[in-house]
């Protein structure tokens, strides 16, 4: 039971970093912030910059 | 226990062994998709393990105590030490687009055995070593790119070519990916509303995550998937209302819409459009990837292509040349591409937290791609090969009629009818299937081919075809638009150079002029495919191979030059046989389409029939425009096998010159710093 926990724990991680939720996360972590609509257009912000100039790959 | 490792591993490399000899040896009778399955499993089990771990130990010398640039340089945004499977599944979201779907369907014209054959041995040997080496060598670079990582290493050739090969192969790959979703929404008012409704749904999402609930992607990504299932359900709906003509496009004109799309998408804001959109493509993707993959080992459908068909020959109609080196270009994503370094020395390598994780997610991930790979595969040579023919062959080549369509497919062997064809269409929900070139839509076929012997049966095979092309073109049109950007910032880079203003990235004349540019770029391709008589794919699918694969050389140029300067020149060899294997084919391939005799493989060839044939005045304009076309495609061929020329020359001189003692070898890689996770804190 305890190893089924883990395996789904670990599933959902994965999606949230995919997701970039964890990315968000440590945003407001790392900035002190609370969670908002100002924090999160602060994050789109910065975030938006790196993404813009990632290729998806074919 | 070592006994039982050794009978487990044994048992594996038996039924592995056993399987290959079965998708190989087995001639005039239909195989079971599970021997390929297996056969795939088993290689990359057995790769995995033991290949993997040699490239690992002897090749590399992984230390798991040296800390990574995601330790030594966390600072919670780009570098984050993250868990090895979360980093995997990154990585592997990154990786997965179109392109295993496309080449496998399109290879299968072949027969299924060189299309699994090369998925399997080429990701085995050579792009799992690939991504795996260039990941590790830039995260030891502390996540350099690939074209920083070839300047440092090879020179200043190699880093100019690394940065126009890249540039080539964006702008072939998005004339390439935009043409095979104006070949499957051509006539289909269904499909069109479908895709068209997914842009409203991603900027709902992006205005719900901006506005409603800030940083709930998953959230937003689950609700924008449903409502486009609602679309698909919906499209059944439009196709059969008054409303049908608002969505059916001739694919001029759906040419024109992807190409205004693709340059006023790539001026929004990221927010809007792209982000929301890639977060739903991905949500697809993997949702998609795992249903089918269930699917095929639940229902273990029987393939009904022969191993190999008689256009092995190079006479195929989906594209012409023969099985080398045509096969090889044609499936690159799947097997071996070089756009994965891109990925591999971008955001990975700035979340792996120990060197020794890097087996697992770039080998690792590259094995799961193959396996993508494999499923299209399966999901091409599912259909009766009449089938598959009808719906990949160009009007050019079997003709414009189903009557003429059918009595050439038949002629060749594989018999098909026309009422068999419009069955199938009308099961799917469009008036014709026939002239569907470009891959998506036979792959969509084969889905839902595969889907309708248990969920929902013959019912929801129009449901099963939809969702396939609307996953596709999800996939495309993300590609497009953020290809589109990342070009323009590249030309922005570079302009800035010439005059500044021009790489300033915020400056609006800047960004519509360069936009426009790179979209007229990939536009030429796209207008050209539609136009060509042969359907298109025939040109621009073996440029986008030739393009990759160009890509792949340059990263494994920068491999062999890191591995031979590190003084492990006797296991240069890893990196070495698959540069060899990829210089041969990039150079058999661009060599026979700029000068091979038959018209329907060498551009020079084509201009000088058409140059040759008497035309009526009124075709005049349109037969030198083909002419000059097939010219400028020539020059792009010669143009990208000059650039392998020179990073291989620049390569073997670097060689050459740390071989014989000429040249110090220096690399670039970042001082060694102990991992902290290494004393367990």
């Amino acid at each position: 039971m305890t190893n089924i926990t883990s395996a789904a724990r670990l599933m959902w991680e994965a999606l949230r970093e995919i997701f970039d939720e964890n990315a968000y996360a440590r945003f407001l972590r790392s900035h002190r912030l609370e969670d908002s609509r100002e924090s999160y257009r602060h994050y789109l912000r910065e975030s938006d910059a790196t993404r813009e100039r990632r290729p998806r790959c074919c | 226990m070592k006994t039982t490792r050794i009978l487990v591993w044994s048992a594996i490399a038996v039924l592995g062994a056993l399987s290959l000899a079965t998708i190989a040896l087995r001639r005039g009778e239909s195989i079971n998709a599970m021997w390929l399955v297996t056969a795939a499993l088993c290689s990359y089990a057995l790769g995995y393990r033991f290949y993997s771990k040699f490239v690992a130990a002897r090749v590399l010398a992984l230390d798991a105590l040296r800390a990574t640039p995601a330790e030594r340089l966390d600072n919670g945004r780009d570098f984050v030490p993250t868990n090895k499977w979360v980093v995997f599944g990154h990585h592997f979201a990154a990786i997965a687009g179109p392109g295993p779907l496309v080449g496998p369907v399109l290879a299968a014209q072949f027969g299924y055995l060189p299309g699994t054959i090369w998925i399997i041995a080429g990701a085995v040997l050579g792009g799992c070593v690939q991504d795996f080496v260039i990941l590790l060598f830039s995260v030891r670079r502390d996540g350099k790119s690939l074209t920083e990582m070839a300047r440092d290493e090879i020179g200043r050739v190699g880093g100019a070519v690394a940065f126009l090969a890249v540039m080539s192969i964006i702008v072939i790959l998005l004339g390439a990916v935009s043409l095979i979703v104006v070949n499957a929404l051509k006539g289909s008012p269904w499909g069109t509303f479908t895709i068209a409704a997914t842009m409203p749904i991603a900027v709902l999402m992006g205005v719900y995550l901006r506005h409603l609930r800030p940083g709930k992607v998953l959230e937003a990504s689950a609700l924008g998937f449903v409502l486009v299932l609602a679309a698909i359900w919906g499209g059944q709906w439009v196709a059969h209302s008054p409303y049908a003509a608002w969505f059916t496009f001739s694919a001029p004109v759906l040419a024109i819409a992807v190409i205004v799309y693709g340059f006023a998408a790539s001026a929004l804001p990221v927010w809007l459009l792209l982000a929301p959109r890639d977060y739903l493509s991905t949500f697809v993707k993997l949702g998609t990837i795992a249903i089918l993959a269930i699917g095929i080992v639940a229902l273990r459908p029987t393939l009904h292509m022969p191993p190999l068909t008689r256009f092995i020959d190079g006479t195929g109609p989906v594209f012409a040349g023969t099985i080398f080196p045509f096969a090889f270009i044609t499936i690159a994503c799947g097997a071996i591409s070089g756009f994965h370094s891109l990925i591999a020395s971008g955001t990975t390598p700035k979340l792996v937290q120990r060197e020794s994780e890097t087996r697992m997610v770039g080998y690792g991930a590259m094995m799961a791609e193959s396996f993508v790979g494999v499923m299209a595969v399966i999901a091409a040579c599912v259909l009766d090969p009449g089938v598959y023919f009808a719906v990949n062959s160009p009007a050019g080549i079997v003709g414009a009629t189903p009557a003429q369509a059918v009595g050439t497919i038949t002629a060749w062997g594989f018999p098909v009818t026309a009422d068999h064809m419009a069955g199938l269409a009308r099961a799917v929900g469009e008036d014709t299937l026939f002239n569907r070139t470009g891959g998506a839509p036979a792959f969509a076929v084969g889905m839902a081919q595969i889907f309708s012997h248990s969920l929902g049966g013959q019912a929801m095979m129009g449901i099963w075809y939809h969702f396939a092309i609307m996953f596709e073109a999800l996939f495309i049109l993300t590609v497009l638009d953020a290809g589109t950007r990342v070009g323009r910032f590249m030309l922005q880079d570079g302009l800035g150079h010439v005059w500044a203003p021009l790489g300033r990235t915020s400056w609006y004349p800047s960004i519509v002029a360069t936009s426009a540019l790179i979209v007229a770029l990939w536009g030429y391709f796209l207008w050209n495919g539609v136009k060509d008589p042969l359907g298109g794919i025939n040109t621009v699918w073996p440029l986008f191979g030739i393009a990759n694969q160009l890509l792949a050389t340059v990263a494994l140029c920068v491999a062999t030059t890191i591995v031979i300067k590190c003084g492990r020149t006797k296991y240069a060899w890893v990196t070495l046989a698959p540069l060899c294997w990829l210089v041969t084919v990039t150079f058999s391939a661009a060599y026979q389409k700029i000068f091979s005799a038959n018209p329907r493989v060498g551009f020079l060839a084509h201009a000088q029939l058409l140059a040759s044939q008497v035309v009526p005045p009124a075709n005049a304009a349109e037969t030198a425009r083909l002419i000059f076309n097939d010219r400028v495609n020539a020059a792009v061929a010669g143009i990208l096998v000059v650039l392998v020329i020179m990073v291989l020359a620049e390569s073997l001189i670097e060689w050459f010159r740390v071989l014989s003692g000429r040249k110090r070898a220096h690399i670039s890689e970042t001082p060694y710093v102990r991992s902290r996770y290494a004393e367990g804190q």
